[in-house]
């Protein structure tokens, strides 16, 4: 472990750029480190980081964009991003602030949210989810007897798929 | 602590909110406030974690489709390498008569009563290309004799017409665009169903590769040519690099031609051969817009392209020279990009990029608006670039994987504007959702992936081992992802396959041999040496072609001689340093019954990579 340490913020420091890099990279489909400007949100989350729109926007009003056309810049990018990772910006909650989110949406506490009262919540509310947005989440949280969505399986069945799959937590 | 402030105050927030619930009645008031409060806060957590999980899909979605796109790439280059020993040995073959008349056909070829396909007289009817659509949506077959005697009308018609068509707009409406088809009939029969079939009021474009890959080249190529026959000023076919004899080898045209006609497939072949040679080049409408399968480069020059003896050089799609050297000037599998020149593209097939400047200079040196090409695999089936001037479009849905991509066509006004048309054939009854889907199109990925890991195995194990100064069998993520890199070449996200490809101790080290666990032959051949294994292993495409050019009759065996000659010549062409006794040991091991042949189809199965799991599973 000594090693390790020896290797200090730098090697830390050096570590994240990699990464950062790597999934720009996965977005740059020209090969020519840019990315369209749309695209910045799911880069800062597939980094593990969880920002709402408006913080996503506030990250952008620090990075360049390249107009016309919309375009970010690697070297402009990765300060700014490798910052937010080293001061742990933007981590994730845990498991059952999500499930006491879902909770406190359904009023009567009966473990399900009915259709109607999602797509009211989530559309009209907070950071209105779009229609393809939401068209997306009901397509695989809603039941489809009932119309219903029952948070505690939905909950689980997404964070299984992620856990089994998704590597990047820096 | 782990959490960021915004965090925990959400979650400070939400739980004194709980504490209020269950005191309804005595403060309705500050309960009704407060609630509201609530549910936007947790509408925003939602909004918030579900992007998030999106988000991570998206990147799976992305990655998969690069491992994808790199491994097809590398595929290329290999083909490429070996594009010359194809020829050579091609050319030591013997080819089948196939310059006869309509008549002659008729005469040689019988069709026998019992056949229930469509028959065809020429010259063809709407209706016969009726038939043939719905013959073919009943997955039955053209008898060969119709197939050949279609071919030898198309290779007439495609004769009489320049290397450039010229096309105008002021007669019809629109002018419909597809891009690369790749044997998929469905895209082709939903791109039909959607905008109507092929007619003088209907003009299409179909801007090359039209065969391999899918399962329904065949079909593809005769609904095409049947209706390029019905309505030749109203259909226009291009070239693309896969109409073209050794492309086919490698991508399954030939195989499905050997397949699905097992008496004729040879004559069909060389007749087939002869008409891609014949196929136009490029589409001009209205004087403005360019339409070609690959690109352009610095040195294209039209008036060259409309002189080209087009049917004499098979090269001038298939060669893929560099921007330096002279005689580029016809080579068309040059892909876009926003840099300015030309730049080689390392990945492709030794292809090049082309620049904005590129399209500039051409542009005003024609006086052109707009290019439209295919030839280049696009997620949401075409793509704009270089300011609108250049267009990518691609009619294969579905190309890698079950939802990896939708397809697209153009329709193209008088006024030369584009309007793009998107679609994705589903073969499932109930529609995927997007966790599902980009699950299938990840585990297929990776399983493709794994096997170029395990067939890079020796030389994956000596460079984790550069890095392993102490031989504890543990490298860094960082060197690993270097290693990774240095072998394979694919310019893949590795940090973030890690977890999906090898295992990783506590202490962040990644355990490399653990990239080799899951991964197996075939078959376990115990006279194999592990190089020589892997050494089949990595040529298993190539071999399969080569054994099938040799196998004359088709029959699926070959000599040990011819065997052990042709592996000879081909590992002296790759400079691959296997010891000729080791093969001849191995292949004597293989021919069971000892008459002398083996079965290579059944050989070469051998050293396919399998996942241990799935076997166990289908066992």
């Amino acid at each position: 472990m000594a090693e390790k340490e020896e290797k200090g913020e730098d090697g830390q420091v050096a570590e994240i750029e990699k990464k950062i890099t790597e999934a720009f990279e996965v977005f740059d489909r020209e090969s020519n480190k840019t990315v369209d400007v749309r695209e910045i949100g799911c880069i800062v989350r597939s980094l593990g980081c969880f920002p709402t729109e408006a913080e996503v926007q506030e990250l952008l009003e620090k990075i360049e964009v390249e107009e016309p056309g919309g375009f970010v810049h690697l070297e402009h990018f990765l300060p700014v991003m490798t910052k937010v990772l080293l001061d742990r910006r933007f981590r994730p909650i845990p498991e059952d602030v999500i499930l006491h989110a879902f909770e406190a949406l359904d009023e009567n506490k009966c473990g399900y949210i009915t259709k109607d009262d999602l797509v009211k919540h989530l559309t009209e509310g907070g950071e209105p989810f779009t229609q393809e947005e939401m068209e997306d989440m009901l397509a695989v949280a809603l039941d489809p007897v009932t119309d219903t969505l029952h948070y505690r399986d939905y909950r689980t069945k997404l964070i299984v798929d992620e856990t089994k799959t998704f590597p990047f937590n820096v | 602590m782990h959490n960021g402030q915004n965090f925990s105050s959400d979650c400070k927030i939400l739980q004194r909110q709980h504490a209020y619930f269950p005191c309804r009645f005595p403060c309705i008031h500050v309960y009704c406030s407060v609630s509201v409060l609530t549910v936007i806060r947790a509408a925003i957590l939602i909004q918030k974690w579900y992007r998030l999980t999106m988000a991570r899909l998206e990147m799976r979605r992305r990655y998969s489709l690069s491992i994808f796109q790199s491994i097809e790439y590398a595929d290329e280059q290999d083909q490429l390498q070996l594009s010359n020993f194809f020829t050579f040995m091609l050319d030591h073959c013997t080819h089948p008569d196939s310059d006869l008349s309509l008549k002659e056909f008729e005469k040689e070829i019988d069709v026998p009563d019992s056949y229930y396909g469509p028959r065809l007289s020429f010259p063809l009817t709407v209706e016969d290309a009726n038939a043939l659509l719905h013959a073919f949506r009943n997955e039955q077959l053209l008898h060969a004799r119709y197939v050949l005697q279609l071919l030898s009308e198309t290779r007439r018609v495609l004769k009489e017409m320049p290397n450039i068509t010229h096309l105008s707009t002021s007669y019809s409406k629109e002018i419909t665009v597809c891009g690369d088809l790749h044997g998929n009939l469905d895209d082709l029969l939903l791109i039909f169903y959607k905008n109507g079939l092929p007619s003088e009021q209907n003009p299409y474009v179909f801007n090359g590769d039209f065969v391999d890959r899918g399962k329904n080249s065949m079909e593809i190529l005769i609904i095409l040519f049947a209706f390029l026959l019905i309505y030749p000023n109203d259909l226009h076919l291009n070239r693309g690099n896969h109409e073209d004899y050794i492309m086919n080898l490698r991508y399954g045209f030939t195989k499905e031609v050997s397949k699905k006609y097992k008496d004729h497939w040879k004559q069909i072949l060389s007749l087939l051969r002869d008409v891609f040679s014949w196929l136009p080049l490029a589409t001009i409408i209205d004087s403005k817009v360019l339409i070609l399968h690959g690109g352009i480069s610095d040195t294209t020059d039209l008036d060259f392209l409309n002189a080209l003896e087009r049917n004499k050089v098979r090269d001038h799609i298939h060669k893929q020279t560099g921007p330096s050297e002279e005689d580029n000037s016809h080579d068309q599998t040059h892909d876009p990009r926003s840099q300015n020149g030309c730049t080689p593209n390392k990945c492709r097939g030794g292809g090049c990029y082309f620049g904005p400047d590129v399209t500039a200079k051409l542009f005003e040196r024609y006086n052109l608006k707009m290019l439209i090409r295919s030839h280049e695999f696009k997620p949401e089936g075409y793509e704009i670039s270089h300011d609108g001037k250049v267009i990518t479009i691609f009619s294969a849905s579905n190309y890698y994987e079950e939802g990896s991509n939708r397809g697209a066509y153009i329709k193209l006004n008088p006024e030369l504007t584009p309007r793009f048309v998107q679609y994705q054939v589903s073969k499932l009854t109930r529609r995927q959702n997007l966790q599902e889907r980009v699950g299938t199109i990840e585990s297929s990925a990776l399983k493709s992936l794994r096997e170029k890991i395990y067939a890079h195995r020796s030389e994956l194990i000596s460079a984790f081992a550069q890095y392993d100064l102490n031989g504890t069998g543990r490298i860094s993520v960082n060197d690993w992802a270097a290693a990774m890199e240095s072998v394979l070449q694919l310019e893949l996200p590795w940090r973030m396959l890690r977890s999906q490809l090898a295992q990783m101790n506590p202490d962040g080290e990644v355990d490399f041999m653990s990239c080799f666990y899951d991964l197996k032959m075939g078959q376990p051949i115990k006279e194999a040496q592990p190089a020589l294994a892997e050494t089949l292993c990595r040529y298993r495409k190539d071999l399969e072609i080569i054994f099938n050019i040799i196998d004359k009759d088709h029959s699926g065996l070959i000599s040990l001689e011819e065997f052990s000659q042709t592996w000879r010549l081909f590992t002296s062409h790759l400079g691959i340093d296997i010891q000729d006794d080791s093969i001849d040991k191995l292949v004597l091991s293989i021919d069971y019954n000892k008459d002398g042949h083996i079965d290579f189809n059944e050989f070469l199965e051998a050293f396919h990579v399998v996942h241990r799991l799935e076997k166990k599973a289908t066992s």
